[in-house]
């Protein structure tokens, strides 16, 4: 039942994009954000096309899967590009009342199409192939410089880990409380908003319950075993770079080097908009 | 009356890399008033098997049969279903939640459509019928122990008056004596009331001695459906895919093999007991 949200959910597969340093991955992550906010022009935006069909296609992880995670957020999708039609001033084509579309609007809409679309393609792409403690673990070696300014990186680190250790437990926790009810005659479908809030009763008490009891056992385990913090501490499996990772920083350098030079060169060079003319 | 279970299949998440197939081809009948042990190791499908029984999951192909009835008919009715089909889980934990164990049995007659009056004489009569002591029946249910937030979640889905009763491993996580203790109460519920039971278990021990007939589930697909004796002689078979056959059937098989004429198809201590003696004298 609630199995079905594939947005960032990992995937697992055996690929030089899955062996990767989490730290690779979440710089390159930002990075490739930063750069599809950053680029002008057709040239650069081929580029970042080309270099994240690339990146699919070495993930191994079926493209379908990844698309289907764009479902979630289709709604988002229309208003934005509804906003950008709309409400951007410029050269007007047609004009329903206060409702003007320009030429102006129909390019922003497509560009936010696209960098919203890429966007969520791209960060899917980094939680699909990274389980979430490799993900927190990456951030806590990755941002350890902020303990120096107070930040307790490594308590935040640990609790997301939790956190996220947390969700799938929990997820069919509340599918087995709801088949247990369901059992005994409980209807969640059906009835107005306030019959089905009652409803829901009979499965947060016991979930709330069942989710403080692992707390505490959980608290329990780790003092047992004399967890004290993040001092001191190693790990199991640590972070190191590889040769892989190296070349896998040098190639999203060299990726966000391109997308500035031809950016540039769309704009001040064939003197470009900020799209297609 | 019965529960036909015609060529069922479940396949868990198909078309994903996380596809498992749980259930594979399973043929059963379950007629009126048996007594069945449904037993096989973590994984097997067996807790996934009795979920389909009460329709709460339903089959990727083939068909369940309700008195004759396709429940996956459109129009069939699943609540009723579901209160014909009594459905109790492994953790009582899963199922408690109101704050007198009284009102959390009424739960399920109330779902039923029952007025206030009618569920508490239903909740009292299926808290009597499991023993549960009169002096807690309005304490909370979540500070009980675990036997007793077992009889309380039994008599939960035995205050719907289910024609057919379905325990998923009711006696998980208790001591010795409260595990006989539900499992005797179990038995006397079943000829006391008239009910089907169907018993899921790991362990030999624990449905031996109750049950008349015992399905082994295997890798999703029954494996054994025959009477517990029948199914115990292929002890060997049941080693192989990390399932134990009662003690007594090892040292019955072992007596055997020393030469004492004893028949191997005791399958509690009382059995072989009498079986040993009869020989001896």
């Amino acid at each position: 039942m609630l199995k079905d949200v594939t947005l960032g959910q990992y995937y697992p597969a055996d690929s030089v994009i899955h062996r990767l340093d989490p730290r690779v991955k979440l710089a390159g992550t930002l990075l490739y954000l930063i750069s599809l906010f950053l680029f002008q022009g057709p040239l650069a935006l081929a580029t970042a096309t080309v270099f994240l069909i690339l990146l699919i296609t070495l993930s191994k992880v079926p493209f379908s899967y990844i698309v289907k995670g764009l479902r979630t957020i289709i709604i988002i999708l229309i208003v934005t590009a509804a906003m950008n039609l709309f409400f951007t001033t410029g050269t007007v084509i047609v004009q329903f009342g206060i409702f003007k579309l320009t030429y102006e609007g129909i390019q922003m809409a497509i560009l936010m199409m696209i960098r919203l679309v890429y966007l969520i393609l791209g960060t899917s792409l980094m939680t699909l192939t990274t389980t979430p403690n490799q993900l927190t673990d990456g951030l806590e070696k990755g941002l350890r410089w902020m303990k120096k300014i107070g930040v307790p990186v490594h308590e935040i680190a640990m609790m997301m880990s939790i956190a996220l250790r947390f969700i799938p437990i929990l997820t069919e926790e509340t599918d087995k409380i709801m088949k247990a009810q369901m059992a005994r005659g409980a209807d969640f479908q059906s009835g107005g908003l306030i019959k089905r809030a009652k409803a829901m009763i009979p499965l947060l008490v016991p979930l709330f319950v069942s989710a403080f009891r692992r707390a505490n056992d959980l608290a329990m385990a780790m003092e047992a075993r004399c967890y004290h913090g993040g001092d001191g501490r190693t790990k199991m499996k640590p972070l190191r770079y590889t040769a892989a990772d190296r070349n896998a920083y040098l190639l999203l350098f060299s990726y966000f080097v391109a997308m500035i030079a031809l950016s540039l060169l769309w704009t001040k060079v064939l003197g470009g908009g900020k799209l297609f003319f | 009356m019965s529960i036909i279970v015609n060529e069922l299949n479940y396949i868990y998440n198909p078309g994903t890399a996380m596809e498992v197939q749980a259930l594979r081809d399973i043929n059963l009948e379950i007629k009126d008033g048996e007594f069945i042990g449904i037993i096989g190791h973590t994984g097997s499908g067996k807790s996934t098997l009795i979920q389909h029984l009460n329709g709460l999951i339903r089959a990727t192909s083939g068909g369940i049969f309700y008195n004759g009835a396709d429940i996956y008919d459109e129009g069939y009715d699943l609540r009723t279903l579901r209160t014909k089909v009594g459905l109790v889980f492994q953790y009582p934990e899963h199922q408690l939640f109101e704050t007198t164990v009284m009102a959390d049995v009424s739960y399920g007659p109330k779902n039923q459509g029952l007025d206030e009056k009618e569920a508490t004489l239903r909740a009292v009569g299926s808290l009597n019928a499991v023993h549960f002591p009169e002096k807690h029946f309005y304490d909370s249910p979540f500070e009980l122990s675990g036997g007793q937030k077992r009889r309380v979640a039994i008599a939960g889905v035995l205050a719907m008056k289910p024609e057919v009763l379905i325990l998923d491993e009711p006696t998980a996580g208790l001591d010795p004596q409260g595990r006989d203790e539900i499992l005797e109460m179990v038995s006397n519920l079943r000829s006391t009331q008239h009910i089907t039971v169907i018993l899921v278990s790991h362990s030999m021990e624990d449905v031996a001695r109750y049950v008349d007939r015992l399905i082994v589930m295997n890798g999703g697909g029954v494996m054994y459906d025959d009477t517990p004796q029948a199914v115990f002689a292929h002890y060997k078979e049941l080693e192989e895919v990390g399932l134990m056959a009662p003690q007594v059937t090892y040292v019955m098989h072992a007596l055997a093999e020393a030469g004492i004429p004893v028949r191997t198809g005791a399958t509690t201590v009382a059995e072989a007991k009498d079986e040993i003696l009869s020989v001896l004298c």
